[in-house]
């Protein structure tokens, strides 16, 4: 017993040190490749760039975190009949396996041009949303499931309604699984190009509104190494693009959560 | 109650640092953003197309809101099918292609070449070949010529880097080298099926870069030493040679509009035919169409 | 009175989380339609069974067959996931279980930074590291583009997915499990593996299967490792082109009949999934059934 819990704990161990490891060599192959262009005048090249990330994350949560919660909360708490909340579920998580060059050209379809929006970080943020909803409703339902049901009947013995129950009790259970639907979110938002590029352009230029097409920081370093103008830039802008990460990443887990 | 008051602090401070660049930053190689004043003068271009002609434009756009700040250039790289049809439907005043017009894009859009565009075939420098011939180079990309010993390297297998069917610089380099074969009016590439396709001038450079028995297409442009430029018939990729016709796989880089430039889309296509424009197309490492 | 009024608000709430379902069911529903609406023609127009056995994909012939690259995602995703869900859902495990809490914490932050990097960083990253390895060591420098180096870069992408949603939810198991496991007399790896990961089971499904759709959907990091030739795989080294990355590659393009093929493409990604999921779902209650 003890010599076959031994071997596993060991498997344990080695896969979260692989993890480490290939995290530790991708971030210093990144690092090391972008240090020759980290200059002043390089961080200044990346400003309107770094503002229409940030732009388009805000964006984008707003549009999608909220909806995805109440969905989630619908499907779990109050949906009556388990087969269609089954399929809606199905459905729902079936779409996170579309290649998002197609959503992207979906939201060029549908926001650039029949609503007109133009390359815009609307559009941009718009079609992300989409792309991000299955991410959000599945971690949040996941999450809801989890909440013991002895909680809520307590609650309910104590006079509470379904709504204060929610509120009080079930939500901060699972402000856990909130953040992470959100930093997985963060991270899918700042990751992605093809469906960024096609809706919200890439000016290089500070947005002033949500009208101007902007560049992300993903776009702007896929330009940089697809047209091979310059590998270095590139890897600086993902050095930059992983600092933003750290700092919006944190900001999201002081925010959100809270302790029990 | 703390923890909240620094994570959204955090945020701020972000926000507040992007937005402190804005005043009138001027970085190298790119578009400085717009003041605060807008004219009621401001008038905008939409640039839309290839995006190998992109970042000259791009540079060209920077040097030119020098002079004219009030003039916005939004610059869209979707690829150059999708910059002509742009500047076919009206969408984009200037549309930029990286590829010569097909006939049937000629009648409704006006050209202007603004570049020539030599197109390398290189191989890893550590790799032996200096020249190839044209018959030579047929036959590596149709397969034929499958070891390098069999044009004068090492006895190692040729690696063969493509591009993405629809690349303006694959389909220079095929027609040129005639790769292709027409069948029931529609070109059918050559190319052996199994090279390795590559998405972008990028991805052909690092492939190259990283492996010694790779040979691929580049925009001249982007070579510099990872890469080694090799000579076809004798005769290398330079300004030189292909001024004087004697290096013969190139591509041109046009811009495009539907009937006639606007006002504001003149000035700026007029700059960059001007003398200080063309210096720049030549500082890019592409050659002047003057 | 106030009874009232609260009732009332509950409804309007209840109602509020309805609409939002309804909301998200119709903005998901309409890129489905889009999807379906532009690549459906072209099914029909060729046949479905040709469609999908067809092992041949010529667009400018107008020849759309799409099994070289059916088999290729098949066999790229089962790859990744073969490797990437034990290592994934252990990492979990540890990270929920036995990792100090400084650490944990530090691990977390780092696999959440790894799920923001651009999928073109993943791309070259491999096509600059891994590649030349593969070249080296295994390909004998025929060219180490292949389904090897794509899969093990897929693995790294999808790794942050399954490793956060399966730890969330190990993490929310019920304490009082792992101690009345503990009281009974189980150790620490058969309380875990017996009773802590069942009890997370359906959220460590779920990682799989968001892992599973981000693999199918990948287009950019594949298309710069997996050479991208449309032929059948012969060995894990072969040049394979998958799916998404024909999407990518030729949307740029692509006209007409080409044009709906490719959305075509994306249909069938979509019913690959549906069918994956069922899958999973059979797996999921005849493990239940078993207790």
């Amino acid at each position: 017993m003890k010599l076959r819990d031994k071997w596993i704990k060991g498997a344990i161990c080695f896969c979260a040190f692989f993890c480490v490891a290939v995290l530790i060599w991708l971030i210093l192959y990144i690092v090391i490749n972008g240090i020759p262009s980290l200059n002043r005048e390089f961080f200044q090249s990346l400003i309107p760039s770094v503002a229409s990330t940030l732009a388009i994350i805000g964006m984008t949560l707003v549009f999608s975190v909220p909806i995805g919660i109440m969905c989630a909360i619908y499907l779990t708490e109050y949906a009556k009949s388990s087969k269609i909340v089954k399929a809606i579920s199905f459905a729902v998580d079936s779409l996170s396996g579309i290649p998002s060059i197609l959503y992207g050209l979906f939201g060029m379809t549908m926001f650039v041009t029949v609503l007109n929006f133009k390359w815009s970080l609307l559009s941009g943020s718009l079609t992300l949303a989409i792309m991000i909803l299955p991410v959000i409703i599945r971690v949040c339902q996941e999450s809801l499931i989890t909440v013991p049901t002895e909680y809520k009947e307590g609650s309910f013995a104590m006079g509470a309604t379904k709504l204060k129950t929610l509120v009080k009790i079930v939500l901060p259970c699972t402000s856990r699984g909130i953040v992470t639907a959100i930093i997985l979110s963060i991270g899918r938002i700042v990751g992605e190009t093809a469906a960024v590029y096609l809706t919200a352009g890439m000016v290089n230029r500070v947005p002033e509104s949500i009208m101007d097409s902007g560049r992300t920081l993903s776009v702007h370093l896929y330009m940089l190494a697809k047209e091979a103008i310059s590998f270095e830039q590139a890897f600086g802008t993902a050095t930059v693009l992983i600092v933003i990460i750290l700092i919006v990443n944190t900001a999201t887990n002081l925010i959100v959560r809270e302790k029990k | 109650m703390l923890k909240k008051l620094i994570g959204i602090s955090l945020l701020g401070a972000a926000v507040l640092l992007t937005s402190c660049g804005d005043n009138g930053s001027t970085a190298s190689g790119t578009t400085p953003t717009s003041t605060a004043a807008t004219s009621d003068a401001a008038s905008k271009i939409e640039v839309v197309g290839s995006t190998s002609v992109s970042p000259l434009i791009e540079k060209m756009a920077a040097e030119y809101n020098k002079t004219d700040a009030n003039t916005k250039i939004n610059i869209q790289a979707v690829g150059s099918s999708a910059g002509i049809k742009a500047a076919q439907d009206g969408t984009a005043q200037i549309g930029m292609s990286s590829r010569e017009l097909k006939d049937s894009e000629k009648a409704q859009l006006t050209e202007t070449k603004i570049a020539i565009d030599p197109i390398a075939v290189v191989t890893n420098p550590a790799n032996g070949v200096e020249n190839l011939t044209k018959d030579q180079i047929i036959g590596i990309f149709k397969g034929e010529i499958k070891n390098w010993k069999e044009v004068g390297g090492t006895d190692k297998p040729i690696v063969v880097v493509i591009r993405e069917a629809g690349s303006g610089t694959r389909d220079a380099f095929e027609e040129i080298m005639k790769l292709t074969s027409e069948k029931d009016g529609k070109k059918i590439s050559l190319v052996a099926q199994d090279a390795i396709t590559a998405d972008s001038n990028g991805a052909v450079k690092q492939n190259i870069a990283t492996k010694e028995n790779a040979i691929g297409y580049l925009s001249f442009g982007v070579v510099d030493d990872t890469v080694k430029g090799l000579s076809v018939d004798g005769v290398k990729p330079s300004t030189e040679n292909v001024k004087n016709d004697t290096y013969l796989i190139k591509r041109p880089f046009l811009l495009v509009c539907k009937g006639e430039y606007d006002a504001a889309a003149k000035k700026f296509v007029d700059f960059i035919m001007s003398d200080a424009g063309q210096k720049m197309v030549e500082a890019d490492g592409y050659i002047s169409a003057k | 009175m106030k009874r009232k009024l609260t009732k009332l608000f509950e409804f309007s709430i209840e109602k509020l989380f309805l609409l939002s379902a309804v909301f998200c069911i119709l903005a998901l529903g309409t890129i489905l339609i889009f999807v379906f609406y532009k690549g459906a023609p072209v099914i029909g127009k060729i046949g479905f069974l040709e469609f999908i056995t067809g092992t041949i994909w010529q667009p400018q012939a107008e020849i759309f067959g799409i099994l070289p690259m059916i088999v290729s995602s098949v066999y790229i995703t089962l790859g990744t996931m073969v490797l990437a869900i034990p290592i994934g859902v252990l990492t979990a495990v540890y990270l929920s279980y036995l990792a100090p809490k400084k650490l944990a914490v530090f691990l977390r932050r780092s696999i959440d930074i790894l799920a923001s990097i651009p999928s073109v960083v993943y791309g070259f990253f491999g096509l600059m590291t891994i590649v030349p390895m593969i070249d080296k060591y295994l390909a004998k420098g025929t060219g180490g583009n292949g389904m090897l180096a794509a899969i093990l870069i897929l693995t790294i992408m999808v790794l942050p997915t399954i490793i956060s949603v399966s730890e969330t939810s190990l993490r929310s198991v019920s304490n009082s499990y792992r101690e009345a496991s503990l009281a009974l007399g189980a150790t620490e790896i058969t309380t875990i593996f017996k009773v802590m990961v069942p009890a997370a089971k359906s959220g460590i499904f779920s990682s799989v299967i968001l892992g599973v759709g981000r693999v199918l959907g990948e287009a950019m990091a594949v298309i710069l490792v997996s050479g991208n030739a449309v032929q059948m795989p012969s060995s894990i080294l072969s040049r394979v082109r998958t799916l998404s990355a024909n999407c990518a590659l030729e949307m740029g393009y692509a006209e007409g009949m080409h044009n709906e093929a490719l959305y075509a493409t994306g249909v069938i990604l979509f019913g690959f999934i549906i069918l994956l999921n069922i899958l999973m779902y059979i797996v999921k209650t005849r493990s239940e059934r078993k207790g």
